[in-house]
């Protein structure tokens, strides 16, 4: 230990670590089992905390900025109520792979176990739900445990760490002398770095020899960083690409070779070439229930070769015939590589005629049922706006360039399907938990992020009043988000359900007119309310509201649209990929 | 089928709850666990008996490897391996019946560590089937107490588990 190590205090050397982790922005809430860090927060200036108005925010704000950066968020709450408010975000996180450090509060070490007051088991409460969890014994840890949480939370298969902060551990009082580690090796935790040379040699093969191929991307492309080299195979073959819900983004979504989003409001033509098509090939997606539907009946003719990071995602729901575990950053270079020597070596491979029938099928599929990608023409009920023209004209007004957070229902299907993402982390959602309350909290951490940008957060009213508060930490850090109310009065997804499987009855799904008026409601934070209810008026507000009149304002779009739209198309339950609702007449 | 599956897991608070948490938390069962530290104290060593088919064993091995604290996993049933579970029992041994449990101990191999008035403690070590037809070979009505350590198995040969 050399002379200039500096002896801090528990809460300061955790501070000190979180700099030292290269972190800029903490996203809490302040209580006592807190308190000496938020003491130590006070005393420096490299971190920012932001504060926020609910503890489910926080962790919803690191997600946002998780997502959007590929860094880990950073979240600081106290023990008790604030830890477990939080438990919702982090299982958010954990069901999408996103990283994040959550730093709880906890009573004093020897308050443990004895139902101190604000005392909850927050490594027990929160286990199911994390990558890792770390209760602290002593502050002379609290270096170590900082840079192995970062560590495990960003490598591998990412995910959120919890560390667990008895309040003793920061006492001003002790110091112990600082030292950052400069890097991390634990002997039971070894992600893999690099495929198996043999499958990935064999992967190569399977794709040069289909004559009906998919590829089938997911999240782990977005957050593995390889969509530009995904891209570039698929194009050099000229093949489909479809994406799930978490990987939209990763393969531009307003290229011709992509087929749209997959699964139970996927494409018709994306479900139907799944079903059809004799290579399935999914990178970094897990065969989830939202797309395979019955995987009994899943691409039955289908060849399928898996790439993950995760082990445990291989062959858990659908047998991969070529499984490859691995960083995609590094299979899909040498993936890539393979398949420029083969097609050099031996043009005649892909079989160029076989790729064209399949793309005349894929086209006549999309020709018959296909996305409407431009609704200005249609009407609905009584005249009202169209949640599908609301989207297009966010999409439009955007110029497809926005960073979109979205929340849960139909209003964020209707955004997967109609905005198309260019770029990967730009569409920040909740796939794998479905999270209302996601939206607006997620889209002030892509804000914090990147404080230029334009982002908006296409929301349901229901979903935006589970975390409305937060319109005032906006207000506080003036932070310019669009949000795009699309108001159909009702917790939509479920009347859907309710009038697809319940004949119509609408057991508590609407509110019976109790909503704000959430343009006074927008101004009373200090923000820009807009109502648009005419299909008229609707590129004039989006224009407005996206333009230079608005860059520095928090603007709320009101938009009324039809109570009665539904999402489709929509898988049929117990079916196969094949088998979908195409609209309200069937 | 059963399956014996070892585990070297770091010897930390929590750890072992990770495992029990993964195995409630996806629905695979446990038939048996045990588990204590090794000749190197920062590790412990877990014998888990569970049952499923060859896809479910997967998963389990998979998600335990997946524990950041988890070392090493392997299936013993996948190769040769030799394992034991350890029992004792307290039995009712009065009048003719001290006579027969004290035969019954000896075909078995058992020994009786513990001898009150009425009252032999029996201790017994061997497979899981053993054990279980130790139990089946005694009176219901005799048997007073059971317990049991749970399996524990270890890789035959140069099958060797560590670091
Ligand atoms: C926290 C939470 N509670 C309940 C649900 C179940 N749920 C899924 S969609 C939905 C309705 C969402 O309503 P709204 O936000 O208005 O969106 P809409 O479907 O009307 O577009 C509900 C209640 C959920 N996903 N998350
Ligand atoms: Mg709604």
């Amino acid at each position: 230990m050399s002379e200039q190590t500096e002896h801090l205090s528990g809460g300061d050397m955790l501070i000190r670590a979180l700099q030292d982790a290269g972190v800029e922005y903490i996203f809490g809430y302040p209580g006592g089992a807190a308190l000496h860090i938020y003491d130590a927060i006070f005393r420096q200036q490299r971190v920012e905390h932001i504060l926020v108005r609910h503890e489910q925010a926080a962790t919803h704000m690191a997600d946002g900025y998780a997502r959007a950066t590929g860094k880990p968020g950073v979240v600081l709450v106290t023990s008790g109520p604030g830890a477990t408010n939080a438990v919702t975000g982090i299982a958010t996180a954990y069901m999408d792979s996103i990283p994040m450090v959550v730093i709880s509060g906890q009573v004093a070490n020897e308050f443990i176990g004895t139902d101190a007051f604000q005392e909850t088991d927050m490594v027990g409460v929160s286990r199911p739900v994390v990558k890792h969890s770390y209760l602290v014994k002593e502050a002379s840890e609290i270096p170590r445990i900082v840079a192995e949480a970062f560590y495990i939370a960003s490598t591998g298969r990412p995910g959120p760490v919890v560390i667990d902060v008895p309040k003793d551990t920061t006492d001003p009082a002790q110091l112990f002398p600082y030292e950052f580690p400069d890097s991390v090796t634990l002997r039971s935790y070894a992600p893999t770095t690099r495929g198996h040379g043999g499958q990935i040699r064999k992967a190569a093969q399977a794709l040069l020899e289909a004559r009906r191929p998919v590829i089938y991307t997911g999240g782990g492309l977005v957050q593995g960083n390889a969509g530009s080299t995904l891209t570039s195979i698929a194009d050099m073959l000229g093949y489909p690409v479809t994406s799930t819900l978490m990987g939209l983004g990763a393969y531009p979504g307003s290229k011709p070779h992509f087929l749209g989003m997959l699964g139970m409001h996927g494409t018709y033509e994306a479900n139907m070439a799944m079903h059809h098509a004799d290579l399935i090939f999914a990178v970094g997606a897990r065969f989830d229930d939202r797309v395979t539907n019955d995987p009994a009946q899943f691409s039955p003719d289908a060849k399928i070769v898996h790439i993950d990071i995760d082990p445990a995602s291989i062959s858990k729901i659908v047998r991969a015939d070529i499984p490859i575990v691995g960083p995609v950053d590094s299979v899909l270079p040498e993936l890539k590589r393979i398949v420029n020597a083969e097609m050099a070596r031996d043009p005649s491979r892909p079989d160029r005629v076989a790729l064209a029938e399949w793309w005349e099928r894929i086209d006549r599929w999309r020709a018959e049922h296909g996305l409407d990608h431009d609704q200005r023409h249609r009407n609905g009920a009584a005249g009202s706006l169209l949640p599908q023209q609301v989207v297009q004209a966010v999409y439009r007004a955007t110029g497809g360039d926005a960073f979109v957070s979205s929340d849960v229902g139909q209003h964020q299907m209707f955004a997967a399907q109609y905005y198309h993402f260019d770029q990967p982390r730009r569409w920040i959602n909740s796939g794998g938990l479905g999270t209302m309350g996601f939206g607006l909290p997620a889209a002030m951490g892509v804000q914090f992020a990147h404080p230029d940008a334009v982002v908006a957060c296409i929301t349901g009213e229901g979903s935006f009043m589970m975390n409305m508060q937060e319109l005032s930490t906006c207000m506080q850090y003036a932070l310019p988000i669009k949000i795009i109310n699309l108001n159909n009065k009702a917790l939509g997804m479920v009347k859907q359900w309710q009038d697809m499987q319940y004949g119509g009855r609408h057991s508590h799904s609407t509110y019976r007119d109790a909503l704000p008026d959430f343009v006074h409601l927008a101004e009373s934070f200090g923000h820009v309310g807009y109502r648009v209810q005419d299909l008229d008026e609707l590129d004039a507000v989006m224009a407005d509201v996206f333009g230079d009149k608005h860059k520095g304002d928090l603007v709320f779009v009101d938009a009324h649209i039809d109570p009665d739209e539904h999402v489709y198309p929509m898988a049929i339950k117990g079916g196969a990929m094949k088998d979908m609702i195409l609209d309200r007449a069937v | 089928m059963r399956r014996l599956i070892a585990v070297l897991i770091e010897n930390e608070a929590g750890a072992l709850s990770r495992v029990v948490g993964l195995f409630a938390q996806r629905n695979y069962n446990i038939e048996s666990l045990s588990v204590a530290p090794t000749e190197d104290p920062t590790l412990s060593r877990l014998t888990l008996c569970t049952s499923g088919d060859d896809s479910k064993i997967e998963q389990i091995t998979k998600h335990l490897n997946r524990l950041i604290e988890v070392v090493r996993v392997v299936d013993l049933t996948d190769g040769e391996h030799v394992e034991r579970e350890m029992m004792l029992l307290k039995v009712r041994a009065e009048g003719v019946m001290r006579a027969e449990v004290k035969r019954t101990c000896d075909i078995f191999r058992g020994q009786i560590v513990d001898v009150a008035e009425n009252l032999y403690t029996v201790l017994l070590t061997g497979t899981s089937g053993k054990l279980d037809n130790f139990i089946r070979a005694l009176p219901k009505t005799a048997i007073v107490e059971v317990v049991r350590s749970g399996v524990s198995g270890i890789g035959r040969n140069e099958k060797i588990l560590g670091l």
